[in-house]
C-alpha cells in the first residue's frame, strides 16, 4: 500500500509520466508450484520408464543396468567414487578459478591499450582454437604431473570466453558515462573500479556460466586423453575403468555423479549472475507486461 | 558582473574535416542563465562540451577568471553538467547515482549524505533514493541527473538539451525546476537548445548561433521582470520575445545556408 501512496505522490511532483514507474507482476502461487511439480515429475516418470524397460525385458545388468543398480553401485562403491569426485571437483574449481582471475586481470590489462591488445591476442585465440585433446598428451610430458597438466587443460578452455566477453563488456562501457568521469577527474583506477568493472558485470556473468560448464567437461576430456590412475583418479578414470571391467552400475554411478556436478555449477553459476544483475540488469528482470 | 567562463576566438576542427567552431567568443557573466540556441549542427553542444573540458580546441582559449583551475584545466569541482540523456549508472540506485561525483573526491558515504539528501529533496526525489534508474520515468531520471549536476554545489551548470526526449508536460514541469533552482541558488546557467520557446521561458540572455562553421550570429539580452511561471507563459511578453528570437534564428539558418 505504501507504494501506492508515494507513487501518487511522486506523480504530482514528477511530471506526468512518472505513473509508469514500476508494476510488479508475480505469478500465481498455483503457477510457481507447477513449474517446480512438472519437470520434477517428468525426470520421475522416465526413471520409471528405464527401470520398468529394464525389468520388463529382463535386460542384463552388463549390457544397461537399472536406476536401482545405479543407486545402489552409488552407495556400495561411495568409497571409490568420492574420493575420484573430489579430485575432479577440485580441478574443476581450480580451473574456473584461475581463469577467472585470469580472464579478467588479461582482460583488464588488454583494453589499457590497443597495442597490447594486438600483441597479446594472438595468444589467446591460438591457445583456444586448438584442440585441447590433442594437447593434453603433450601437456602430461611437459608438466611436473597428470593432476598440473588436468588443471592446465581445464583452465585452457575456460579462460578464453571469460576473457572475451570480459573485453567485450569492458569496451561496451556508456560512452556518456565516460565523458561523466573524466568531468569529474576521476582517476583510471576510479574509472576502472566504479564505471567499467561494474559495467561489464552482465558479460562477466555470461563468461562464467560458458566457463564454468567448460571447465567440468575439459576437466573430464583431459582425463580421457592424459590418462591417470590410482590415488589422484578422477571421475573419468574411473569412467574408463568400470568400462573395461564391464562395471557398468559403477559406470553409470560416476556418470550420474559427473550430471549431478554440472547441474550444480550451472546453478551455482546461474546464482552468482543472478545475484549480480537482479536488480538492474534487462538479463535478470521478468518483463513488466 | 564578474565573468565565470570566457571562450576567446574558439575553433573546433574534428578529425573527419567539419569544422565544428570557428572563432567563437563568448562571455559567460556570473548569475546569468544563458541559452545556446541554433539549428542542428551549428555547433551548440561542441561549445558546451569544450567548456566542461570534454575534448580541448583546436585554437583559441577558455577561461575562467575566478575559479580554481585543476592540473588538466577545469575549474575544481566548479562545474555541472547535465546531458542530453540521463546518463545514470544502471547498477546504482538514485541515492549512488548522485554520489557519484563525491565518491569520486573521497568524500566518505556519511559524509555526503547531507548533501544528497538536500539535493534530492529539491527536486523532489527524497522518496526515491533506494530505486534504481529502470524503476524510474523519464522525467524522474532526468532529475536525477539534475541532482547529480548539482551535488557538488557548482558555480557553473552546463546542460545539454536535456530536456529534448521529454513530452511536453513534463519537460515544461522541468523547466520550471529548473528555473527555481536557478532562483534558489544563484547558480550561472548556460542552456543548450533548440527550442525558441524553450529559451524564451528560461533565459535572461540567448546566444543564437549559426551553422557551418559554428558561430555567434545574436547575443539577445532578455530582461524582464515577470515571473515566469503559467501566465508568463501566455503573456504578451513571452510572445514578442519568442518573436524577436525566431526572427533572429531564422536569420541565422538563413546566413548558415548562404554561407555554405
Amino acid at each position: 500500500m505504501s507504494d501506492t501512496v508515494t507513487f501518487a505522490k511522486a506523480a504530482a511532483e514528477a511530471g506526468t509520466d512518472s505513473q509508469v514507474a514500476i508494476v510488479v507482476s508475480r505469478s500465481s502461487i498455483s503457477e510457481r508450484v507447477l513449474s517446480i511439480v512438472i519437470p520434477v515429475l517428468m525426470v520421475i516418470l522416465a526413471i520409471g520408464a528405464w527401470q520398468a524397460h529394464i525389468v520388463i525385458n529382463e535386460v542384463p545388468r552388463y549390457i544397461m543396468p537399472a536406476p536401482l543398480d545405479v543407486v545402489t553401485a552409488l552407495w556400495t562403491d561411495w568409497g571409490t567414487l568420492s574420493p575420484s569426485l573430489l579430485v575432479t571437483l577440485r580441478i574443476t574449481f581450480l580451473a574456473l578459478g584461475i581463469a577467472l582471475v585470469g580472464g579478467v586481470g588479461l582482460a583488464i590489462i588488454l583494453v589499457q591499450s590497443r597495442w597490447i591488445e594486438l600483441a597479446l591476442f594472438p595468444f589467446a585465440v591460438i591457445l583456444q582454437v586448438t584442440p585441447m585433446i590433442a594437447i593434453a598428451p603433450l601437456l602430461i610430458i611437459y608438466m611436473p604431473d597428470t593432476q598440473s597438466a588436468l588443471l592446465t587443460c581445464a583452465f585452457v578452455v575456460a579462460f578464453f570466453p571469460i576473457l572475451s566477453n570480459m573485453v567485450a563488456g569492458l569496451k561496451s562501457v556508456d560512452h556518456n558515462l565516460l565523458n561523466l568521469f573524466e568531468l569529474y577527474g576521476a582517476s583510471r583506477w576510479q574509472t576502472l573500479v566504479h564505471l567499467k568493472l561494474p559495467s561489464s558485470l552482465p558479460y562477466f556473468a555470461a563468461g562464467l556460466r560458458i566457463g564454468g560448464g567448460l571447465s567440468l567437461i575439459a576437466a573430464v576430456v583431459a582425463e580421457f586423453a592424459a590418462g591417470s590412475a590410482g590415488k589422484g583418479a578422477g571421475l573419468a578414470f574411473r569412467l574408463l575403468e568400470s568400462g573395461y571391467r564391464l562395471n557398468y552400475p559403477r559406470l553409470y554411478a560416476a556418470l550420474v555423479l559427473l550430471m549431478v556436478t554440472g547441474v550444480a555449477i550451472f546453478a551455482l553459476t546461474s546464482l552468482i549472475s543472478w545475484v549480480l544483475l537482479h536488480r538492474w540488469h534487462e538479463s535478470a528482470l521478468k518483463r513488466e507486461n | 558582473m564578474r565573468t565565470v567562463v570566457s571562450m576567446r576566438n574558439v575553433s573546433k576542427l574534428f578529425s573527419n574535416g567539419t569544422l565544428a567552431l570557428k572563432d567563437m567568443s563568448l562571455d559567460v557573466r556570473r548569475g546569468e542563465f544563458l541559452s545556446l540556441l541554433g539549428p542542428s549542427g551549428c555547433g551548440k553542444s561542441t561549445a558546451l562540451r569544450i567548456i566542461a573540458g570534454l575534448g580541448a580546441p583546436s585554437s583559441g582559449t577558455i577561461d575562467w577568471p575566478s575559479s580554481q583551475i585543476s592540473k588538466k584545466g577545469l575549474p575544481e569541482g566548479d562545474v555541472g553538467f547535465v546531458f542530453q540523456e540521463p546518463t545514470l549508472m544502471p547498477w546504482q540506485n538514485v541515492w549512488g547515482n548522485v554520489y557519484l561525483p563525491l565518491r569520486l573526491r573521497g568524500v566518505s558515504k556519511k559524509d555526503a549524505d547531507p548533501a544528497i539528501m538536500e539535493v534530492l529533496t529539491s527536486v523532489g526525489l527524497a522518496d526515491f533514493t533506494k530505486s534504481y534508474p529502470r524503476e524510474l520515468s523519464g522525467g524522474m531520471k532526468m532529475r536525477v541527473s539534475i541532482a547529480r549536476a548539482l551535488v557538488t554545489k557548482p558555480k557553473l551548470l552546463l546542460m545539454d538539451e536535456p530536456f529534448a526526449a521529454l513530452d511536453e508536460i513534463t519537460r515544461q514541469k522541468l523547466n520550471d525546476d529548473v528555473l527555481r533552482l536557478w532562483r534558489e541558488t544563484g547558480i550561472t546557467v548556460i542552456f543548450v537548445t533548440h527550442s525558441v520557446f524553450e529559451s524564451a521561458f528560461l533565459s535572461n540572455r540567448i546566444v543564437v548561433m549559426r551553422a557551418r562553421p559554428g558561430q555567434v550570429y545574436a547575443d539577445l539580452p532578455l530582461v524582464t521582470s515577470a515571473v515566469r511561471d503559467e501566465h508568463y507563459r501566455t503573456s504578451e511578453e513571452y510572445r514578442a520575445t519568442t518573436d524577436t528570437v525566431s526572427r533572429a534564428l531564422q536569420e541565422a539558418i538563413m546566413r548558415g545556408a548562404q554561407g555554405k
